[in-house]
């Protein structure tokens, strides 16, 4: 069966760190303009009761949604979505849900910041995507996010009490762009302060077989590096290990160190190597549990 | 009118209240605007708990220091450094 996407389309594996490090990606007009305004009229007789429009059923394979005609379906078939899909989840993924968000003009109510479905315990994970099929300009309703959040493990809206974050984020972009998370990333619906309604598309896709290599391994050996590369002895900056070291700038000082682990866990996850390392965390660690068998 | 109470909370980076504010949330016992009162580009309203302290807010609480939970030891969930201010205003 041919490819529904080039070499091209897949991320870069210093995309794919970049996501591992901050728990999204964003790309901008992606979505043609035709397919854009067709999702707003196929949208706007349901609106915010998104809960009237037909779907899918939770588990059907991503390969037989929205068969055409269907805007929804146009967007996932595009080569690019496709191998941004392909990369993170694999295109056998499954639908898990979607939903139509809308912002109503000066609806100026802030959602309280949350992480969607409960508390995960696994490193495999399910992405987030979020189509704009019109262009959201500041104060106009953008996702809210709190970049480098999607590794903390809580359930739902037990963050609500938290308004702001140094280095906060709401999209702002072009119409027909993609913002994809990590199932973890804290987020919020913002106000809307504009004459103008906000639309987003949401569609959360689960993965089925392993997420390992999927992605354009052409910059594979440069960005991945050595186990070696450690701050404090001898480091590449041009490496994944460079960006799971860099902090968010809401780190605790000591979680930093935590949060550099933690990406580089999900990094052996993604790549299959099980040496690889960020500043010498876990080899360190690791050595030391293998002669007296702790587990930490 | 009757005393009413404004609370703030600073999540500093460390245990200790000279150092910066990393995120922060404020609820308006005298006021009447939206709630939660997010706002786009935020900057902190102190650079450090100490800061508040000089402003005039008033500690009532700060985090308690507990040892990880044996197995989580690396786990990263809420913030740590919460510290908990009150102003009363006529």
């Amino acid at each position: 069966m041919p490819l529904a996407y080039e070499g091209t389309d897949l991320l870069t594996t210093a995309e794919m760190a970049q996501f591992v490090a901050q728990g999204f990606l964003s790309f901008e007009s992606v979505v043609p303009e035709e397919i854009n305004e067709a999702a707003i009229a196929e949208f706007a007789p349901t609106g915010v009761f998104d809960l009237l429009r037909a779907k899918p059923d939770s588990g059907a394979p991503l390969a037989q949604i929205y068969p055409d005609p269907s805007p929804i379906g146009a967007m996932l078939r595009l080569p690019r979505v496709q191998g941004i899909i392909e990369s993170l989840v694999g295109l056998d993924a499954v639908y898990d849900h979607d939903w139509v968000h809308v912002r109503a003009p000066h609806d100026t109510v802030d959602q309280h910041l949350h992480q969607d479905a409960i508390i995960d315990l696994t490193r495999a994970f399910d992405i987030q995507m979020f189509w704009y099929p019109r262009a959201v300009e500041t104060h106009s309703g953008g996702t809210g996010f709190i970049p480098g959040s999607h590794l903390r493990k809580v359930n739902e809206f037990e963050i609500a009490r938290y308004q702001n974050f140094c280095g906060q984020k709401d999209f702002v972009g072009p119409a027909g762009s993609l913002v994809v998370f990590h199932q973890g990333m804290w987020h919020r619906g913002r106000a809307n302060h504009t004459d103008d309604e906000r639309w987003a598309y949401k569609i959360r896709l689960n993965p089925t077989t392993p997420q390992v290599r999927r992605w354009n391994l052409e910059d594979y050996d440069a960005v991945h590096g050595t186990p070696s590369d450690h701050i404090f002895a001898t480091y590449d900056p041009a490496t994944a290990a460079n960006m799971f070291r860099t902090p968010e700038p809401w780190f605790e000082a000591a979680a930093s160190r935590l949060e550099t682990v933690n990406r580089a866990r999900l990094w052996r996850y993604l790549t299959g190597d099980q040496a690889f390392d960020a500043d010498w965390y876990l080899t360190r660690t690791g050595g030391r549990e293998r002669i007296d068998g702790t587990v930490g | 009118m009757s005393t009413r109470q404004q609370v703030l909370f600073l999540y500093l980076a460390t245990s200790a209240m000279d150092t910066p504010v990393i995120a922060w949330s404020s609820y308006d016992g005298a006021g009447d605007g939206p709630t939660p009162p997010v706002v786009s580009d935020p900057t902190p309203p102190y650079a450090t708990g100490v800061d508040a302290l000089r402003d005039g807010w008033r500690l009532i609480q700060a985090s308690a220091m507990h040892r990880a939970l044996p197995g989580h030891e690396r786990d990263v969930d809420f913030l740590l450094h919460e510290f908990i201010f009150e102003r009363l205003v006529g």
